[in-house]
């Protein structure tokens, strides 16, 4: 964990008066799971926004694989994968078709494009899918494509936003054994959660609340700062002093 | 380049496997052109019509005959009395009255002018029009030598006579050959403005437009990739629709179709152009829809097609230097029509340029891919 892939000075986004993300920093390092805890609206999704370059900082500075969110915005694309919350890949296309498309969209060569999607699609195991629409999937198999998608480019870091939500526990286990892998790799997965044994499988955990970062640290520090027996115990703790509605 | 073949193909994979899409794209503007034209036409059926022949000679009599050997005029009723004729106008009976007046035949014969009157129902101005062209067109074919001295009678008013002079004739023939050329524009600018830019909104509701924003995608691409799929698609529907006004309306060409096509690959760029800055201020389709329609209904109504431009107002016709929608109905019929070339057409075919070159860089420049 020498090189640091996210660097979060003061990083903060208001919208109009109202401060989704109130001056966060941190640090994430190479092929570190980061865990991205929060209650509805505590602002993770904002601050996931600002580190992919989809959403510009208010205030306050990050670095994502070495490149400023505000300015390079367009560099740190090549180099990151992104899952987002909401199914984003096309239902009226193949699964080949979309991995090809957003293959091509990273610049891969054809050869590349179809070793690739050979090997991410035996890797989630869907080679029987491989030319279903998408649409027509069940969620978790949309979840894994949409995966596999944001690793095609092999990108220095993955963020996930809520990449489990809605799917079952054992398509959940899956998930999990390919972040561990992905990450052995030496790919940094950046995930937010809802599931707090989820976030114990996480190197490190961090849980904001009303925009701000609370508590940070390895899940083992974190249920020692704050006396806790797990996860869940350390978030309740912290999410009862938030003022803002869950919603 | 290579980004943009992956978005093309994307795109045409999308375009054909959208059951519902499909149709509109391919049938409905072939019915549009069908129905629009065949609608758009004003056939004129049997007229009704009333004689008042003051003359009773033989040379009046042949005339009325004529008017009813043509198939177009039916003799209703006679009198001796314009007034009786009037009131059958007023009672729907007749759109005609035809009224002869006395020492015609002798005027006739003699070399001197002689005149008759068609008192004509104008509270439908359209026909009325027909129906004085009609008769105008049979009455001197008859004799060059007899002026028509049309009436028109209006529901309603004091008096309820008008006089509206015309001078064209057969408009039958003319008015197809007029608007298939300005509805095969209509056609492709109804694809360039709503599809381009639907589907980029469409993305956007989707949310699949935010997958694609954290690519390293550039936006000039992204543009290109929804540009390029519907300016092919609304060529081949120009060819198509060409090749019905070809074979299907007996329309002449004139001119180059070459020389056609290269424009409406212009003007395709300006509407399309149109529809993709539309997408970069709006939410959802409906929003876009709704501006869309706003613009194309004032091009439509603004752009020559049912009513000439010359007739406008001069504020009126100024404005419609900015209508992209003139300028190619005008071309069209222009090309099509009269076999107007390069010279003709050429500073008109630059401000469709200019507007394309203006409008598609604001569209790309307007394009976000990060909010904030």
């Amino acid at each position: 964990m020498n090189e640091l892939i996210i660097e979060a000075q003061n990083l903060t986004r208001k919208f109009g008066d109202f401060t989704a993300v109130d001056h966060i920093t941190f640090d994430v390092g190479r092929g570190e799971i980061f865990g991205f805890l929060g209650a509805n609206g505590a602002g993770k999704t904002t601050a996931m926004r600002m580190l992919t370059g989809l959403l510009s900082p208010t205030a306050g500075e990050a670095r994502v694989a070495g490149y400023d969110v505000a300015s390079q915005a367009e560099q740190i694309k090549q180099e990151i994968g992104y899952m987002s919350q909401k199914f984003s890949l096309y239902g009226d296309l193949t699964v080949y078709e979309n991995i090809r498309l957003y293959g091509g969209i990273y610049g891969l060569g054809d050869e590349e494009i179809r070793k690739k999607s050979a090997e991410l699609v035996e890797m989630l195991q869907m080679e029987a899918l491989r030319d279903k629409r998408v649409g027509a999937l069940p969620l978790g198999w949309k979840q894994k494509l949409a995966f596999s998608v944001a690793l095609i480019h092999e990108p220095k870091i993955v963020f996930m936003d809520e990449p489990t939500g809605g799917v079952d526990p054992i398509t959940r286990r899956q998930f999990w054994e390919q972040i561990y892998k992905v990450a052995e790799e030496g790919t940094t997965v950046f995930v937010t959660t809802h599931y707090m044994d989820e976030a114990e499988y996480c190197d490190r955990v961090s849980i904001m609340v009303d925009g701000r970062m609370d508590a940070l640290g390895s899940p083992a520090e974190l249920k020692k700062q704050f006396e806790a027996e797990d996860i869940e115990q350390v978030f309740i703790k912290l999410a009862r002093g938030a003022d803002r509605d869950e919603g | 380049m290579r980004t943009i073949k992956f978005l093309l193909q994307k795109e045409f994979l999308q375009i054909f496997r959208n059951k519902s899409m499909l149709p509109i794209i391919f049938v409905m503007p072939v019915i549009q052109l069908v129905v629009l034209s065949f609608a758009a036409t004003y056939e004129l059926k049997e007229v009704d019509m009333h004689l008042v022949d003051f003359d009773r000679s033989g040379v009046s009599r042949q005339l009325v005959t004529k008017m009813q050997a043509s198939g177009y005029f039916t003799l209703r009723s006679q009198s001796a009395n314009v007034e009786e004729g009037i009131t059958d106008i007023r009672r729907n009976k007749v759109q005609l009255v035809l009224v002869i007046p006395p020492h015609f035949e002798r005027d006739l014969r003699s070399g001197r002018p002689a005149s008759v009157q068609m008192n004509i129902d104008a509270v439908d101005g359209a026909t009325a029009g027909l129906i004085q062209a009609y008769g105008r067109s049979i009455i001197q074919d008859f004799d060059a030598g007899i002026r028509p001295d049309v009436e028109e009678v209006r529901g309603g008013g004091p008096g309820g006579i008008d006089i509206i002079p015309a001078s064209w004739y057969n408009p039958n023939l003319d008015y197809i050959k007029y608007m298939v050329p300005g509805i095969l524009v209509v056609l492709v600018a109804m694809i360039g403005m709503f599809l381009s830019g639907m589907n980029i909104v469409r993305e956007r509701e989707i949310g699949t437009i935010e997958q694609l924003n954290v690519t390293p995608i550039r936006r000039y691409q992204f543009m290109l990739g929804k540009l390029l799929p519907f300016w092919i698609i609304a060529l081949f529907e120009l060819a198509l629709g060409l090749l019905i006004a070809r074979f299907g309306f007996d329309i002449p060409f004139v001119g180059s179709v070459w020389l056609l096509f290269g424009i409406a690959g212009i003007f395709m760029l300006v509407v399309q152009g149109l529809g993709l800055l539309i997408s970069t201020v709006t939410h959802t389709q409906q929003q876009a829809m709704f501006i869309a329609w706003f613009l194309m209904v004032i091009f439509i109504l603004m752009g020559g097609l049912f009513t000439p431009i010359e007739s406008m107002p001069v504020w009126a016709r100024e404005l419609t230097l900015f209508n992209p929608m003139a300028h190619f109905i005008k071309i069209m019929r222009m090309v099509l029509l009269k076999g107007a070339g390069w010279n003709e057409i050429q500073h008109l075919a630059g401000l469709l340029a200019l507007m394309a070159a203006v409008i598609l860089p604001a569209a790309v420049f307007r394009y976000r891919k990060s909010t904030g």
